[in-house]
C-alpha cells in the first residue's frame, strides 16, 4: 500500500461525502438525512486504520463544522472519539457480518451525533429532539450498501489486502 | 511498508487525548471570544467555498437555460410586466421623496439628525442545505465585497437576517428566525418597543416583555427599530398574528408572522448603513420621546 494511492482514493470519497453533506434536499428528507462523512470515515478508520486514524478525523471534524455553521471543534470532538473508538475495536468489527457491523454504526453514529447535542445544549442552541436521531438510523439503514461501495472501490485500487 | 497487526496503542490514546483538548480549547475560543474567525474565514475560502459552489452549479445552470430558452413571446410579456412594475414603484416613489423630504424636514425642527438611504448590494442565495436545526442561508458574496460580520440582510418584503461568518466569497448569514437571534422591533402603529426571537420556524417570531395592557393589536406591523445599531431602522419585520394575554403571567405571548420570504426568496440585498445613534446623542438636546414619536 502506497500513501499517494490512499490520497487518490480516500480524500475524494471524503469530499463527495462532503458534497453529500451540502446537497440541497427537501426539508422532511433533510431531517433524515445520514451524516455521510462520519460513515465513508468510519469505513476508511476500518479498512487501513494506520492511514486514517484521529488526526484525520479532526480535520475532517473541522471542515464539517464551518460547512455547518457550527461551533468550530464541535464535529471534530465528536468524529476524533468515534474514530477513536474505531482503532480500538476495528479486529472486532472488521469480522462482524454486515447487520451486526450496520448495529455497531449505529452506535457510532449515535455518539457522535450525543456528542453534537451536548455541546450545541452547553451553548444553549439545543434543537428540539423528536427527530434529531433519524439521521444516525437513516445511516446504518445506508451501512451495507456503502459498505459493498467503498470496498469494490479500494480493491479496484488495491490498497490494502486485509479486510 | 510493514503492515503491523496491532495499532501502536498509548500513541493513540495519547493523540487522541491532545486533540480532544485541542478542540475543546478551540471550541472555548470560538464560542467565547470569537478568536477563530480568520481560521474560519480562511478554511470556508480555500475548502468549503469550491465544493459549494460546485453543488450550486447545477441549479444555476438551470436557471441560465431558463433564461436561454425561453421563448420570445414569454420575454415580452415579462418586459411588460416588469414595466408596468417599475411605473407603479416609480409613482410610489415620487410620493416617498416627497414623504422623506417633509419628514427630513420635521427632524431639523427637532434638531436630530438622521440618514436616510443605505448603501445596498444584491447577492444569491446558492443552493445549498446546511444544519436543518439552524436557520441559515449561503450567500455569494464575501470579505471580498466588503461584506462584514454582522451586517443586515433584507429581501424585497423585509429584514431577513445578519451575517454571521464570512470567507472571501461567500457568507453565511442567521435568519431572523433562527432560536438564538434577536432583533430589536417597534410596533409601526404606536411607536411601541419590543424584541422579535426566532423560534425555529420561518413562519413565527416571538415578541417577548409586552405587558398586558400594550398597545398592539393583530395585524399591526412591526419594524427594526435600529435600537443596538446592527440593523437599520424602519425595515418591515413581521406582522402580529396572535396576542394571548394569560392570566397570571406578567407578560403577554405575542406572536408574528415574519414579513420576509425567509424560505423562499433567491435574492437579497446587502444594506451598509451608518449607526445612528451616536448623531442623536450629540444633537439632541430634547427629550427623545419626541423623536420616537416621528414616525
Amino acid at each position: 500500500m502506497q500513501g499517494k494511492g490512499c490520497f487518490n482514493v480516500v480524500v475524494p470519497t471524503l469530499i463527495v461525502a462532503l458534497m453529500l453533506q451540502m446537497w440541497p434536499l427537501p426539508d422532511w428528507l433533510a431531517y433524515l438525512r445520514p451524516d455521510f462523512v462520519t460513515l465513508v470515515l468510519v469505513y476508511w478508520a476500518l479498512a487501513l486504520p494506520e492511514r486514517v486514524g484521529v488526526t484525520v478525523a479532526w480535520v475532517v471534524g473541522l471542515l464539517l463544522d464551518v460547512t455547518h455553521g457550527a461551533i468550530l471543534g464541535q464535529h471534530a470532538l465528536g468524529l476524533v472519539l468515534v474514530v477513536f473508538i474505531v482503532q480500538l475495536e476495528y479486529q472486532r468489527i472488521r469480522v462482524f457480518s454486515l447487520v451486526q457491523q450496520a448495529l455497531a454504526v449505529f452506535v457510532l453514529l449515535m455518539i457522535k451525533q450525543l456528542l453534537v447535542l451536548w455541546v450545541s445544549g452547553l451553548v444553549g442552541q439545543a434543537p428540539p429532539l423528536q427527530y434529531y436521531f433519524l439521521p444516525s438510523l437513516a445511516g446504518a439503514l445506508l451501512w451495507p450498501w456503502l459498505f459493498l461501495t467503498l470496498r469494490n472501490l479500494r480493491r479496484k485500487f488495491s490498497l490494502s489486502k486485509s479486510f | 511498508m510493514q503492515q503491523s497487526l496491532f495499532l501502536r496503542g498509548p500513541s493513540v490514546i495519547l493523540r487522541t487525548l491532545l486533540l480532544v483538548v485541542i478542540s475543546i480549547v478551540v471550541m472555548v475560543a470560538d464560542h467565547r471570544w470569537q478568536h477563530l474567525q480568520t481560521l474560519r474565514g480562511s478554511i470556508e475560502t480555500y475548502f468549503v467555498y469550491p465544493l459549494r459552489y460546485v453543488i450550486n452549479l447545477p441549479g444555476s445552470f438551470i436557471e441560465w437555460g431558463d433564461e436561454v430558452f425561453s421563448s420570445h413571446q414569454v420575454l415580452l410579456q415579462e418586459k411588460r410586466k416588469l414595466e408596468e412594475q417599475k411605473l407603479r414603484a416609480q409613482v410610489s416613489l415620487q410620493k416617498l421623496s416627497v414623504l422623506e423630504k417633509e419628514n427630513e424636514r420635521l427632524r431639523k425642527m427637532l434638531s436630530a439628525q438622521t440618514k436616510i438611504g443605505e448603501m445596498v448590494l444584491v447577492a444569491e442565495i446558492l443552493s445549498i442545505d446546511l444544519d436543518p436545526y439552524k436557520q441559515q442561508v449561503v450567500l455569494n458574496k464575501g470579505r471580498s465585497n466588503e461584506v462584514y460580520i454582522g451586517q443586515a440582510i433584507i429581501d424585497a418584503w423585509g429584514v431577513m437576517g445578519q451575517v454571521v461568518h464570512l470567507g472571501s466569497h461567500s457568507a453565511t448569514a442567521l435568519l431572523i428566525s433562527d432560536p438564538s437571534h434577536a432583533i430589536p422591533v417597534q410596533v409601526n402603529r404606536s411607536g411601541l418597543r419590543s424584541t422579535a426571537f426566532g423560534m425555529g420556524s420561518s413562519q413565527q417570531l416571538e415578541l417577548r416583555y409586552i405587558p398586558h395592557n400594550a398597545d398592539i393589536e393583530i395585524g399591526d406591523l412591526i419594524v427594526s427599530s435600529g435600537l443596538g445599531g446592527r440593523f437599520p431602522p424602519n425595515y418591515p419585520v413581521g406582522r402580529i398574528i396572535s396576542i394571548e394575554r394569560p392570566a397570571g403571567e406578567s407578560f403577554a405571548t405575542v406572536l408574528a408572522e415574519p414579513v420576509a420570504h425567509l424560505d423562499r426568496s433567491r435574492e437579497v440585498l446587502l444594506v451598509w448603513h451608518n449607526p445612528p445613534v451616536k448623531d442623536v446623542l450629540l444633537n439632541q438636546p430634547a427629550e427623545p420621546a419626541s423623536i420616537e414619536g416621528a414616525e
